[in-house]
């Protein structure tokens, strides 16, 4: 058996999958949620980032992990309502007032780490604190399955966590329901005295508090300190993702899993004699391939059968 | 009676200067199921937008119960028992009926879960209550259009609705289906429910309603009994208007056929057929006019014809060749203008020059061009003569197209349609929202093109158009062409009336 594949079939494997998932994850949730309400949300990159960064600062300040969470969850919403705040009230393109906050999001923190901490690269001068990790009482005794699933970041498990929370929030409660019927017939919904502009808010804040959570991950879990751009392209990534998985629970889960299984055997694979931009890139290509396969399936899917719902409502 | 709603002297003019309801007046009497009917744009809709809160009048009272009701939204239309089904269904496709049903007034479990149980519960209950036969646990998209619609009426009497609006409620529907509509709403109103009926199709009015109201020109024509009006009577009353033109003459000799339809059906993506078997020729200097109700396939032949839509079946012939599977821009340049039915959707780019609305068809051709330049000098005098020649007012050929007038944006598609070369000519609605000045130029326009010997295919929703203009005349209903006119001059709206509204039907004409 060669050496990577020894590698990969180890138990590190699995447990390196997991890790990678976890901001895909939390990314993908928040892009799958202001999908369900209509509006394609693709700030999570800027809203990763600045929760990221603001997490890293203020803990290494007040040395508060419960404050460095909120300050972090607070900065990630502040940046969707900004983003709210365009779209629906100003009426500006969801799309372009995205691409607008996520270059104000990789500006603004290039520029604060530089204050902050006097480099603009990272904050690596900083002291950040991190999140801890958990071991699981009797899973971590089991062999194997044990070594994968136990010893986690506690956010990685809070990602599992959220996709309970997003599928509670969509399918059992009121606002999910008015979400729902937001996203697919906005007029419907208009016409039984639902303010879609709220709805659709509420939708994207909520997008905010996951993107928020993958970042605080980034800087926090996966690393201890906050790097300009460091969510690398995750945000769009989820975007990829929440399509594969069809915006459900679920679906958006196992997407997930795929995709972070691409990337931890994108690190795997760094360790042969490849060269590593070859190796950085597998990530997006399989992005580009799973969405071009996907896309096609779709529609072949549609020509067979021509989509009801158009008809009449 | 006791009446249910009086609407009172209701004046709306929409931000654009269309007069959409003038001095509208009517009552509706409790437990009675009362149709308003009347040609597209005779203002029917926009009365029930008035009743429903969706627009409000500039002048006008509407009493509700004999209270006066001042609708804000469609919202507080509901909160007082006023409910609509529209044309176009409210639902949420990939939600079940009972979780439509209940949206925006949902039940709770524990204050902040959604109780689904109860949902299911309340909406069989209101079914019952109804005698209505549906499905609550499945999703929208995967039930019938008319099941659908049913869920939609439920709705508004879920929602305590105790009159029901129902606009053009049978133009999705089957015949079949149709039948157990009427029976629903007869039930209803045996349920002590009001109902207005809002429809072009008189058969139906005759066999459902107790009341009909005419509406005709954004005015009130009058309201009877159902049972002292025939169909002939409001078709007549419907389009039916005194003619006060002169005809143009005849011309003099016709040549060979230029635009050939064979056969041509075409069935839409719902899987209903909107054209059926239509077939005709137009001859060298022949202006062969379209008269139809709006909505009975004219839009689709069109496009057709010019290549924007492919039919399921047939074939068309521009002299002799067929057009199969060509490109619109191929189909023009084997001699097809077209000045198209919605002028800002089609006919012009509206933040754009007049000169470059007038080159669009044409840009890639010499002189226009060479090579990948567009010679500038040479379509700004090609465009200042068309503004010359078709007495378009406008500061200069470099005007953005929004400023200019409805009129002059119409004479900028006409100019440049007329200018292309051209053999036939597809004229839709070539004087729409247009003042009364411009219309007579483009009638000239017009018979100036027959009269170069030109084939002219003239659709409009304007009957005197039709009649002043057209060398014969088809009409079109349900996709269907129903009779032909060669003898035009001796003909009058009236008598076409009944062929546009499916009350009578040449055999002949068939095929």
């Amino acid at each position: 058996m060669s050496p990577l594949l020894r590698s990969i079939l180890s138990p590190e494997f699995g447990f390196a999958v997991l890790r990678v998932m976890t901001p895909l994850l939390f990314a993908a949730l928040g892009v799958a949620i202001s999908e369900m309400a209509g509006s394609i949300n693709i700030a999570l990159e800027g809203i990763m980032l600045v929760s990221a960064f603001t997490g890293v600062v203020v803990s290494a300040y007040t040395g508060s992990l419960v404050i460095a969470l909120l300050a972090g969850l607070i900065a990630g919403i502040i940046l969707a309502a900004m983003l709210g705040y365009f779209h629906l009230k100003l009426k500006a393109d969801i799309i372009l007032a995205a691409i607008a906050l996520n270059m104000f999001a990789s500006g603004i923190t290039i520029f604060l780490t530089f204050i902050f901490a006097h480099d603009k690269g990272t904050t690596s001068s900083l002291r950040s604190l991190v999140f801890p990790d958990i071991h699981i009482p009797v899973i971590k005794s089991i062999p194997i399955l044990g070594e994968i699933l136990s010893g986690h970041n506690i956010l990685t498990y809070g990602a599992l966590l959220a996709v309970a929370l997003y599928y509670i929030i969509i399918f059992k409660t009121p606002l999910g329901l008015r979400i729902r019927a937001v996203g697919q017939n906005p007029d419907a919904a208009e016409s039984v005295g639902i303010d879609v502009n709220r709805i659709k808010l509420y939708a994207l804040l909520l997008s905010g508090f996951f993107g928020a959570f993958g970042g605080l991950y980034l800087a926090m879990g996966y690393v201890s300190w906050f790097a300009r751009d460091m969510t690398a392209g995750r945000g769009f990534i989820a975007i990829a993702i929440t399509t594969l998985g069809g915006y459900l629970p679920i679906g958006t889960f196992l997407a997930s899993l795929l995709f972070g299984t691409v990337n931890a055997l994108a690190i795997y694979i760094a360790s042969l004699q490849i060269p590593s931009e070859f190796v950085s890139l597998i990530p997006y290509l399989v992005t580009v391939i799973v969405l071009a396969v996907y896309s096609v399936q779709a529609r072949r899917k549609k020509a067979r059968k021509p989509t009801k719902a158009k008809e009449a409502v | 009676m006791e009446k249910i709603l009086e609407v009172k002297g209701i004046l709306k003019i929409y931000p654009n200067g269309v007069i959409a309801n003038k001095d509208v007046s009517v009552d509706i009497e409790k437990n009675t199921i009362h149709a308003i009917v009347g040609e597209n744009g005779a203002g029917k809709t926009t009365l029930m937008k008035v009743i429903f809160g969706i627009t409000q009048p500039q002048e006008g009272e509407v009493f509700y119960k004999g209270e006066k009701i001042n609708l804000k939204s469609p919202h507080d239309a509901i909160e007082i028992g006023i409910g609509m089904v529209h044309q176009h269904l409210m639902l949420a496709p990939d939600l079940t009926t009972a979780e439509n049903m209940v949206l925006g007034i949902e039940p709770l479990r524990g204050k902040i879960f959604l109780n689904i149980d109860k949902a299911f519960e309340v909406t069989k209950k209101v079914s019952q209550d109804y005698g209505f036969d549906i499905p609550i646990d499945k999703k929208i998209k995967d039930l019938p259009i008319g099941i659908r619609q049913r869920v939609e009426i439920l709705k508004a009497l879920f929602r305590n609705a105790e009159l029901l609006i129902l606009d053009e409620p049978t133009t999705f529907l089957t015949p079949q289906e149709i039948d157990v509509l009427f029976n629903t709403l007869k039930d209803l109103k045996n349920h002590g429910k009001t109902i207005i009926f809002i429809s072009h199709k008189l058969k139906e009015v005759k066999q459902i309603a107790d009341r009909i109201t005419v509406m005709s020109d954004a005015k009130i024509v009058t309201t009877k009994e159902a049972s002292e009006l025939t169909e002939h009577d409001i078709a007549y009353l419907m389009v039916g208007r005194d003619i006060s033109f002169e005809r143009i003459s005849p011309p003099e000799k016709m040549g060979k056929p230029l635009l050939s339809v064979q056969n041509i059906s075409y069935i839409n993506d719902e899987n209903v057929k909107l054209l059926n078997n239509v077939s005709f020729d137009i001859r060298e200097s022949e202006i062969l006019g379209l008269a139809g109700v709006e909505g009975n396939g004219q839009s689709e032949l069109i496009k057709i014809i010019t290549g924007l839509l492919k039919a399921s079946e047939g074939n068309i012939y521009i002299k002799g060749e067929s057009i199969k599977g060509l490109s619109p821009r191929v189909i023009r340049e084997m001699g097809i203008a077209h000045i198209p039915e919605d002028r800002m959707g089609y006919g012009v780019a509206d933040k754009t020059s007049l000169e470059e609305n007038f080159i669009v068809d044409r840009y890639y051709k010499s002189p226009f061009s060479k090579i990948f330049r567009l010679i500038w000098k040479y379509i700004t005098n090609h465009s200042r003569k068309l503004i010359e020649q078709f007495k378009i007012l406008t500061l200069s050929s470099k005007t953005t197209v929004s400023s200019l007038s409805g009129g002059n944006i119409q004479k900028v598609v006409v100019a440049r349609e007329l200018s292309s070369e051209h053999e036939i000519l597809i004229a839709a609605q070539p004087t729409r929202g247009i003042d009364v000045g411009s219309e007579e130029h483009v009638h000239n326009l017009l018979k100036n093109t027959r009269d170069a010997g030109k084939a002219i295919f003239l659709i409009s929703a304007d009957l005197d158009e039709i009649l002043k203009l057209s060398t014969r005349i088809i009409v079109i209903y349900n996709g269907e062409i129903v009779a032909e006119f060669t003898d035009v001059p001796k003909i009058s709206g009236k008598y076409l009336g009944p062929y546009m509204l499916g009350v009578k039907k040449q055999e002949a004409a068939v095929g």
